[in-house]
């Protein structure tokens, strides 16, 4: 039922974003049809959506995503130099291959997210999850160690102790 | 002031797109062109998004293309995990120079 509730909200408010100026008369029209969609959306789909709904009333959570947030966009736009600087060299200099990595985080979007900023951040991009070892295989433009422990240092760590603040 | 840093943005972003479809030609297998296409087009995606808005202020355009750069940071990076996972599973090697592939050791291991 909580998770509904949630489903709801979050729902609700992209609607209203989406129908945005919205004034006077107009915006009443839009909240009811964005309540009645949502709420249809939230009573059919609700049950999936999260599995633990109380995480998103905990408010340090919302402060570790905002601590988060420009951390991952520095590091996305330090990736993207990096590639387009692998790309114009004549020679190419890539050394790629698949490493294994080992990773901490158990619940399902904490995982996603990590795999998320693995792909958007220098020269690696997840290729698969073992969920149950605890395991990622990652692809890496540039292999520095081919070691899971010291690969793990490299790529995942710098991530993965606010992720695990912020999901876990 | 806010049209100028838009344009900047736009074109910043512009050269982004450039660079990742250039890898996408350059590189030589899936795995590394998922890497220069991913990256590079998310954010130069993005970067075109926030300009537009930049440009726009708070209309219902600018809205929507703010709604369109989360939804973009969220799908982007899970589709090219698929893509990449799909192309492992159905044998696609990796290149002739690539240095280690733990994944296929470890599927023969018996996974």
């Amino acid at each position: 039922m909580k998770s509904k509730i949630v489903l709801f909200i979050l729902g609700l408010f992209v609607w209203l974003l989406l129908s945005w100026p919205a004034d006077g008369q107009d915006f009443f029209q839009h909240l009811l049809v964005g309540i009645l969609v949502a709420g249809f959306v939230a009573f059919m789909t609700g049950d999936m959506f999260t599995s633990r709904p109380k995480h998103f009333i905990q408010f340090r959570r919302y402060v570790w995503f905002f601590y988060y947030l420009p951390m991952f966009i520095w590091e996305c736009i330090k990736a993207n130099i990096d590639v387009i600087i692998r790309i114009i060299r004549p020679d190419l200099p890539i050394n790629p291959g698949i490493v294994k990595v080992k990773t901490s985080l158990k619940s399902d979007t904490g995982l996603t997210f990590l795999a998320n900023s693995i792909t958007l951040t220098p020269g690696t991009l997840s290729v698969d999850i073992d969920k149950e070892r605890g395991f990622l295989y990652v692809h890496w433009i540039d292999v520095k160690d081919k070691d899971v422990e010291r690969a793990t240092s490299i790529i995942v760590e710098r991530f993965e102790r606010i992720l695990r603040r912020i999901f876990e | 002031m806010n049209e100028t840093i838009g344009i900047i943005l736009i074109g910043i972003g512009l050269t982004f797109d450039f660079f990742g479809c250039l890898g996408l030609v350059r590189l030589p297998d899936v795995y590394n062109r998922l890497q220069a296409s991913t990256k590079c087009v998310t954010l130069g995606t993005c970067s075109i998004l926030f300009g537009v808005f930049l440009m726009l202020g708070p209309t219902a355009a600018g809205i929507k293309s703010l709604l369109c750069i989360i939804f973009l940071v969220l799908t982007a990076p899970v589709s090219a995990h698929a893509i990449a996972r799909g192309a492992h599973r159905s044998g696609v090697k990796l290149w002739k120079g690539s240095v280690v592939d733990r994944y296929a050791e470890d599927k023969e291991g018996g996974l």
